[in-house]
């Protein structure tokens, strides 16, 4: 009955991970974020096969009509099916998010335990850049690189995962500095290791726990502001169905045509919603206390 | 009120439910009767209960715990059955507590005048108008220098005797009945703590307010109490005064207790006491204490003994104490074998080292100027034998951690070499020396639970000498593993466990494991047992020491702690600020003549031993630097002879053949001084 090093290690990680999601789980706020975040994750898979009606449809007879039996949701204001067009309407900015979140979370990471080692002047300074880049409003040095380079993919992916990385480099920074203070960060340095073996074995696996419940809230930070941008005619294009873009085209009838609103709302706030119960939960099995922020 | 008791407590159990909804007790069937004007010390282990009690005194409960059965009363007041309200009133007034750590007690932003009146407004009947006056005369009863100009401090601007001191203050400020000390001088220096101790007592005296300290500490507890309740795994297990407790124990386990206390006059290793005591809830029907009872008999294991009354008016929870009151006192522990030192072989040689840690400006650098402030550390010259263990002793901020670290390469010096047998120059930075180099020295830290990383495991964190010294993998790696775990006495099946499923004392073996496995000729012991309870220090020292004889190793060993330097080292050296004051073999350090600084903090130490009075001959306040000429005690030295201390740095005078003492009196002339005062 000899156990490896290896297996003895993957036993372990496993044995957490389940400990994680049953603690998660197991409390109702928990429980409630795990299912929503499922059930969209669900829904932008399958959507395509199960919608009733074309999201291009237009009708003219159907115009703004209420909801019934047939179009739940009612329709908007070229008769499309409101219903239809909700399903499909987180398909886009999940994936653009989903892309874009563990790339923020990966080069945030890098740079900010990068900094929390090297420490003094160089960390000084390098902060006060990204405090500069942290003051400006998101919004705005945003919509100058997309104004710049135009909407799509292949913009809006790198764009988002540039500027909601910056916030990522604090958090990944200040807790390799908890971590490096610590005796076995000391430890490992009298015994001779290279840098790059103490980062992998001694600190990686102690930050892990907080970039991985930072990297939750970063996505739903995302997911708003892609929904915002697609609001403002710079994320999804028409004809696309997307919660921003619908909120956007169903504004202007709000006052005698709400359901064009509060469906694809709804949606958004949920799995938002959804993500952040998550993000706490895991937070709080992992015992990590995290830290209530503004948007940034 | 007339004759009732300030206390009662009626078979009190406490604890809490787990995930598994099981009840698992903490505390069990309490019975303990606190008179008004007692100085009680409740003692045990971590674990044990002692500051659930003290706090169930209070009232107060932590979030989980809820009270199984019995109740406690302060002055006929049911506590558990008071409302919010009437608590507030009892707390902080009637009933005051000291915590542990004053210097975190303190509110940071508030100056010391304004927190000890809030605590007047609260808590007295002092009107606006008397309270400045009332705040000078409490901080004057607590002896501190100069309140006036005080009271316009921060806490921060003191120093962490004078803010236990400002916390008592406090605790004061309301009259109280009772005051509950939980650990209230641990994490003092020894001078801090004697005179913080003195204090308590004196108070204790004037006031007539009853004391319950919580401590781990018997020689605290000898000092200031006049009755001790000693507690294991949730039990009171011994009850009655303090030369009883302390001088002849009628329980098994306050025996072994006692005998794991290394003593300041005694140069052997204490008995250690082996196994761990039973988690919350572990304990089966019989006696809680019977898996590590070396007396125990099969009535132990099955039948749980009552509190009973001694001949003598002591409680103690055990079957057999008619047999224990019989027993002879313990003897001496194990002596240490010095026979391994070879006096011919050089292991490490510091040669007028210097350590600072002000850093150079870019300008300097680039010019190579050296700053030209006064160093942390300086003026280190010790030679370390093979075989042999050397202990560094000072109080906190001597700068003996500082000198490992740097011996370890974890901090640059700025003066001076470092000169590893006998001909091998050492480099300053760990980047510079040779794998070979690196593994033959190895340091232990202070608290396992930090030096230790907590996401990987026993095999991960042995493997990691052996990959970077050895380069071996696979089925090589994991039985020499085993084989240093056994070593340790862990055994392989520790190799799957983390860090958090071991205890204090397992969890040091680990390191020390860690340390040994890479086959070290010297080995740096940073305060290596001043995290973990008495008899598992004691568990260590005995291990460091077989270790020792197995491997022929090397020990620099520091600490606060000159009992235990007492216990393992062959030689002394005394630092304060940096500086040496004294050195020779422990023998000759112990015995006069002394250097003042040893003196004064040989007097300090507090021994478990009712009789042992401590000698207070200089004030406890340590300057923030050292001075930059003269003398380095010079400002606390009893002994000052003029102003030849402040200008002239003293010579190094050698009193024996190895025994050097650094002072300005000639040490003929120390010795008489000294001797007088010992009659």
């Amino acid at each position: 009955m000899l156990t490896t090093f290896q297996s003895v290690t993957k036993n372990h990680l496993q044995d957490r991970l389940f400990k994680v999601l049953r603690d998660v789980m197991s409390s109702p706020s928990g429980a409630i974020g795990v299912s929503l975040v499922f059930f969209h994750l669900v829904l932008a898979v399958i959507s395509p096969f199960i919608v009733p009606f074309d999201y291009r449809e237009i009708s003219s007879l159907l115009m703004l009509q209420g909801p019934s039996f047939e179009h739940w949701f009612g329709n908007d204001h070229l008769g499309r099916d409101i219903f239809s067009r909700t399903l499909l309407g987180g398909r886009e900015a999940i994936l653009i998010t989903g892309i874009a979140t563990p790339i923020a979370v990966i080069w945030g990471s890098f740079i900010g335990i990068f900094f929390g080692l090297v420490g003094g002047r160089i960390d000084e300074f390098a902060m006060r850049i990204v405090d500069a880049f942290l003051s400006l409003p998101w919004i705005l040095k945003m919509l100058v690189l997309i104004v710049t380079f135009g909407t799509g993919m292949g913009v809006l992916i790198p764009t988002l995962a540039f500027f909601y990385g910056i916030p990522v480099i604090r958090i990944a920074r200040a807790a390799t500095h908890d971590v490096v203070a610590r005796d076995f960060i000391s430890a490992a340095k009298a015994r001779g290791h290279g840098r790059i073996a103490i980062i992998r074995h001694e600190l990686l696996p102690n930050v892990l726990d907080t970039l991985m419940v930072e990297g939750a809230m970063r996505w739903s930070w995302m997911l708003l502001a892609f929904s915002s941008l697609s609001f403002l005619g710079f994320g999804a294009s028409p004809p696309t169905p997307d919660w921003g873009l619908m909120i956007a085209d169903a504004r202007g009838f709000m006052s005698f045509a709400p359901w064009g609103v509060l469906a694809p709302v709804v949606f958004l706030s949920s799995l938002i919603i959804g993500i952040n119960l998550t993000a706490d939960a895991l937070a709080k099995a992992l015992g990590i206390d995290r830290i209530q922020k503004a948007p940034v | 009120m007339g004759n009732k008791s300030l206390i009662e407590i009626r078979d009190l159990s406490i604890g809490f439910s787990n995930l598994a909804k099981q009840l698992l007790p903490i505390l069990r069937n309490i019975d303990l009767t606190i008179e008004a004007g007692e100085t009680v010390g409740l003692v045990g282990e971590s674990g044990s209960g002692k500051s659930t009690l003290a706090l169930a005194m209070m009232g107060y409960l932590g979030n989980p715990l809820k009270v199984l059965t019995g109740s406690t009363s302060f002055r006929n007041q049911s506590t558990f059955d008071l409302s919010a309200r009437e608590l507030e009133q009892i707390r902080g007034g009637e009933l005051a507590l000291i915590p542990q750590n004053a210097g975190q007690a303190l509110t940071p932003t508030q100056r010391i005048g304004r927190q000890i009146s809030e605590s007047l407004k609260l808590h007295s009947k002092v009107s606006e108008v008397d309270r400045p006056a009332r705040v000078l005369e409490l901080l004057t009863q607590v002896r501190l220098p100069d309140p006036t100009t005080l009271v316009d401090r921060y806490p921060h601007e003191l120093s962490g005797g004078q803010q236990q001191r400002v916390a008592v203050a406090m605790a004061l400020a309301g009259e109280p009945d009772a005051l509950l000390l939980d650990e209230p001088t641990t994490g003092l220096d020894v001078t801090t703590q004697a005179h913080v101790l003195e204090l308590l007592r004196d108070l204790a005296k004037e006031t007539g307010t009853a004391m319950v300290y919580v401590s781990h500490d018997l020689g605290a507890i000898a000092r200031v109490c006049d009755r001790v309740v000693v507690m294991y795994a949730g039990e009171i297990v011994l009850d009655g005064s303090v030369r009883q407790v302390l001088l002849k124990p009628v329980h098994p386990y306050a025996r072994s207790l006692l005998a794991s206390i290394p003593k300041l006059r005694e140069a052997s290793l204490p008995a250690a006491l082996d196994g761990r005591p039973p988690a919350a809830g572990d304990v089966g029907k019989g006696c809680a204490f019977v898996e590590r009872c070396k007396m125990a008999e099969d009535r132990c294991a099955l039948e749980r003994p009552l509190l009973q009354f001694t001949k003598a008016g002591e409680r103690v929870r055990c079957h057999l104490f008619e047999k224990v009151e019989k027993l002879a006192a313990s003897g001496p522990g194990s002596a240490v074998d010095r026979s391994l030192i070879s006096h011919a072989t050089e292991v490490l040689a510091l040669d007028n080292i210097a350590i600072s840690y002000t850093t150079r400006g870019l300008w300097d650098q680039i010019l190579g100027r050296q700053p030209n402030d006064t160093p942390t550390v300086d003026d280190i010259s010790i030679v370390i034998h093979k075989g042999e263990t050397i202990g560094l002793v000072g109080e906190s901020g001597s700068g003996k951690s500082t000198i490992l670290k740097a011996i370890a390469g974890l901090i640059p010096t700025r003066n001076g070499r470092i000169i590893y047998n006998g001909n091998e120059l050492l480099k300053a930075s760990v980047d510079q020396r040779s794998n070979d180099q690196l593994r033959r020295i190895q340091l232990i830290f202070q608290n396992p639970d930090d030096s230790l990383n907590p996401r990987q495991t026993v095999a991960e964190i042995l493997a990691q000498p052996l990959r970077l010294y050895f380069g071996l993998s696979n089925q090589e790696l994991h039985d020499r593993s085993v084989e240093i775990l056994e070593r340790v006495r862990l055994g392989g099946h520790y190799l799957d466990r983390l860090p958090s499923q071991l205890s204090g004392g397992e969890k040091q073996r680990v390191a020390v494991a860690r340390a040994f496995i890479a086959e070290p000729e010297l080995v740096l012991c940073d305060e290596v047992t001043s995290a973990l309870d008495v008899s598992v220090q004691a568990a260590v020292l005995e291990l460091l020491n077989r270790l020792q004889r197995e491997f022929g190793t090397t020990y620099i060993f520091v600490s606060h702690d000159l009992a235990v330097v007492r216990a393992l080292a062959d030689r002394v050296a005394l630092l304060y600020q940096g500086r040496l004051c004294e050195i020779g073999p422990a023998a000759d350090v112990y015995s006069l003549p002394s250097h003042p600084y040893t003196e004064v903090l040989l007097g300090a130490v507090l021994e478990p031993d009712p009789d042992s009075v401590p000698v207070l001959s200089a004030d406890d306040i340590v300057e923030l630097s050292p001075m930059p000429v003269g003398c380095a005690f010079q400002r606390r030295c009893p002994r000052r002879v003029g102003d030849i201390c402040e200008t002239k740095t003293p010579p190094w005078q050698q009193v024996d053949d190895e025994h050097l003492i650094r002072c300005h009196i000639p040490h003929i002339e120390l010795r008489e001084l000294q001797m007088g005062r010992a009659n």
